[in-house]
């Protein structure tokens, strides 16, 4: 057997009082506050007030920085809002050229297949409730805003959640970021919407976008990390490259996670188009914002159902699509 | 009996796989410990002293075309780290893999993706299959990145799922399967790649104890059939007994013993081995030339009929087996038949019995059935005929218990 540990007899030839760490706790708690009151009581600025405030310079700097970006970066901007506005626009006016029994009867498909009865019923519901509160041309802005934000988060989404999954670094420079971005205050994305898009619709994408892309980066690279290792493993083993291992084992296995992602940033993303009235977003959002305006509670309160319901029914038809995925593709082996 | 410990096991040929000081050390001292090592690195005193994992110490063998190697050890023991240097799906710090005298660690990515294409294939003990694809497309997994078009490797791959029992399930979901399915889609994945070496971790221990034996068997008939180079690991020594032509017994990332069933169990070179052994009858790998008894009754066929009749009476027993002037088995013929020929009928001409001989390599314990089923003795064989010994009922039984007294004082 091995020589007896050195460290270990020094360790014990120090006598050790064990104390309850709470003991430890409250007297510091007591100690901090006798010292503040006698702070207090001798009344010196120095130790009152901050000897340093930067808010200004800092405040300036960054109000310049984004100043500059406006302006010098006008081309960039103007070229993504032209594309945005463009694309919404149309499919806006297809959605509402689109006679109400075409849209219904597709929506009534679509959660027939996916969901079942009890889906069906309310995707009825919530389409009749729809037409019959006047909502129907806002609920199709809306619906246009939530298509175009959503395609675009996933579109940027997945393949930044993919990069994370593959490397370490990238994942620890985004974690930080997404972080931020999911504890921002959801109105605090309007305004850099506003400066750099102007007022409307394009804005409204662009918040939208940002404030609900971080579920769908996050679960897709949690989806990708969490495939069975041994699943893994075995591909290795038979000779896969990375990208084979990626299309044909990681990237199968994960798309039930991948789903939860997208269903939370289609909530998200339908949250943030409502609050994007403030900026000038058409759609539901705008009805409740101006009846709010207009002292007309009942209004807003109407337009507020019709968005409560349409979260409801595409949250259903989303959720069921992904408990088919994941029955489609379940890891647990059987004995 | 030494002899029998060289039959079909070691081969003349060159070895197909050659591992030379093997060492894989999990931690930050590889080097450090490697360099330092006296052959007595012990992995508890690495474990204090450096805070490292020794999971390979010093590890070499070689393992022969076509052979079944069994490694053998218990859970911790390296031999699940072993089986995956082979195929570097872990690194090893350092040694030699020679494969057909090429040392894989010296490949590169492109290289060793090759060689994992075509060269090795792996069936895992948890089947590792992909639970999203249908049973056809998991068995075509190893041909479809290699970029098999569609056709020829659902050709090849439905040829392998017959071969492991699996028609008619061709479509369906491997979660619908039980254990024992699953892990035949394993092995049809693994042999649809046609590798040299098969290498198998544990692949039976996930299933219950009669599927378990069932799949034993069925390696066993493919293996006869496919004559692949395998690498078998497992903790259960019964196992390792059965479908190894050799075994490697691993403790503490060592081997501590290497050699046939018959050598680790007749002489276990330690206590831990021999705890392994006193389950495993002896009469499993001992064979039947250990017991055979000296050659009587045996008479070349130019001998005379009075004189083996004469000879039947003289020892009261009533059989002869025949022999041409090499000692080549001939035939058997019992007291009756022959009393009942007439006297100036020669040996030659005579109808002999026909009694089924068995090899010298046969171990007895698959000779009891036929040594029941017969009221004389079986003759043993070698590879020419040549008749070299009788096993009798007596000796058959003595074996037993002399194993059965053997296993009560152990």
């Amino acid at each position: 057997m091995a020589s007896e540990n050195p460290h270990k007899s020094d360790y014990n030839s120090v006598p050790r009082i064990r104390v309850n760490k709470w003991v430890v706790y409250g007297a510091i708690a007591v100690v901090a506050l006798i010292v503040s009151f006698v702070l207090r009581r001798v009344d010196l600025a120095l130790l009152l007030d901050f000897p340093l405030d930067v808010e200004y310079p800092v405040k300036t700097s960054m109000n310049n920085g984004l100043d500059w970006l406006v302006i010098n970066g006008a081309w960039f901007f103007d070229g993504i809002s032209y594309q945005i506005k463009v694309w919404l626009g149309r499919l806006k006016d297809f959605l509402i050229w689109l006679p109400w029994p075409v849209f219904s009867a597709v929506i009534i498909l679509l959660a027939w297949r996916i969901g079942g009865k009890k889906i069906v019923l309310l995707a009825a519901v919530a389409l009749l409730y729809i037409g019959v509160m006047d909502l129907w041309e806002s609920a199709m802005i809306t619906v246009a805003i939530m298509i175009v934000s959503v395609s675009l988060s996933i579109l940027f989404g997945i393949p930044i959640g993919i990069l994370g999954s593959r490397s370490n670094r990238f994942d620890r420079i985004l974690r930080p970021i997404l972080d931020g971005m999911q504890t921002m205050p959801s109105f605090v994305y309007l305004v850099p919407g506003i400066m750099f898009f102007g007022l409307g619709n394009v804005s409204a994408v662009i918040a939208t976008v940002l404030y609900s892309i971080p579920p769908c980066i996050r679960l897709t690279n949690l989806g990708i990390r969490q495939v069975d290792y041994q699943v893994i493993e075995a591909g290795t083993a038979f000779g896969s490259n990375r990208m084979q291992l990626l299309t044909k084992i990681q990237i199968p296995l994960a798309i039930p996670t991948i789903m939860a992602g997208v269903n939370q940033t289609v909530m998200m993303a339908l949250a943030m188009s409502t609050i994007a009235a403030m900026v000038g977003a058409g759609g539901l959002g705008q009805d409740v914002l101006l009846s709010m305006g207009q002292l007309d509670q009942g209004g807003a309160f109407l337009a507020g159902m019709g968005i409560v319901l349409m979260a409801i029914v595409i949250d259903r038809i989303t959720q069921g699509y992904i408990e088919a995925s994941q029955s489609s593709s379940s890891t647990t082996n059987q004995e | 009996m030494q002899e029998t410990l060289t039959n079909t096991t070691e081969s003349p040929l060159d070895p197909i796989i050659s591992v030379k000081s093997l060492w894989k050390i999990f931690g930050s001292n590889q080097e450090e410990i490697v360099n330092s090592d006296d052959g007595e690195t012990d992995k508890t005193e690495v474990l204090q002293d450096y805070g490292d994992v020794v999971a390979l110490n010093d590890v070499s063998f070689d393992v022969y075309p076509g052979e079944t190697f069994v490694v053998m050890g218990l859970s911790g023991s390296g031999k699940s780290t072993l089986v995956r240097c082979l195929l570097r799906l872990i690194e090893p710090s350092s040694g030699e893999i020679n494969i057909n005298d090429d040392d894989i660690l010296l490949y590169d990515a492109d290289r060793l993706r090759e060689f994992r294409r075509n060269e090795m294939a792996m069936v895992f003990q948890h089947f590792g299959l992909l639970p999203h694809r249908n049973v056809i497309d998991n068995a075509a997994y190893g041909l479809e990145i290699k970029g098999v078009d569609k056709d020829e490797r659902y050709e090849i791959a439905q040829e392998m799922l017959n071969k492991v029992g699996l028609e008619g399930w061709e479509e369906a979901r491997t979660s619908e399967l039980s254990g024992g399915m699953q892990q035949r889609v394993g092995l049809a994945r693994a042999l649809t790649v046609d590798p040299t070496i098969l290498l198998m971790d544990e692949p039976f221990s996930g299933l219950d104890p009669l599927i378990r034996r069932q799949m034993r068997e069925e390696l066993a008939d493919l293996q006869a059939e496919l004559q692949k180079t395998i690498v078998f690991i497992t903790h259960d020594l019964d196992e390792a007994v059965t479908i190894g032509d050799r075994i490697a017994i691993m403790r503490d990332g060592r081997i501590t013993q290497l050699g046939t069933p018959e050598d680790i169990i007749t002489n276990p070179i330690d206590d831990f081995v021999k705890e392994f052994t006193r389950d495993i009858s002896q009469t499993r790998v001992l064979s039947v030339q250990s017991i055979a008894s000296d050659l009587e009754q045996v008479f070349e066929n130019n001998t005379g009929v009075s004189e083996i009749i004469q000879a039947m009476e003289d020892t009261g027993k009533e059989f002869a087996f025949i022999v041409d002037d090499d000692s080549k088995l001939l035939g058997f013929i019992d007291k009756e038949a022959i009393e009942g020929a007439a006297d100036d009928v020669s040996l030659k001409d005579m109808d002999l019995s026909v009694i089924e001989p068995i090899h010298e390599s046969t171990v007895i314990e698959d000779v009891v059935q036929l040594t029941l089923d017969n009221p004389y003795p079986i003759p043993i064989v070698d590879d020419e005929n040549i008749l070299t010994g009788l096993a009798t009922h007596d000796a058959i039984l003595q074996a037993f218990a002399e194993n059965a007294l053997q296993q009560q004082t152990n």
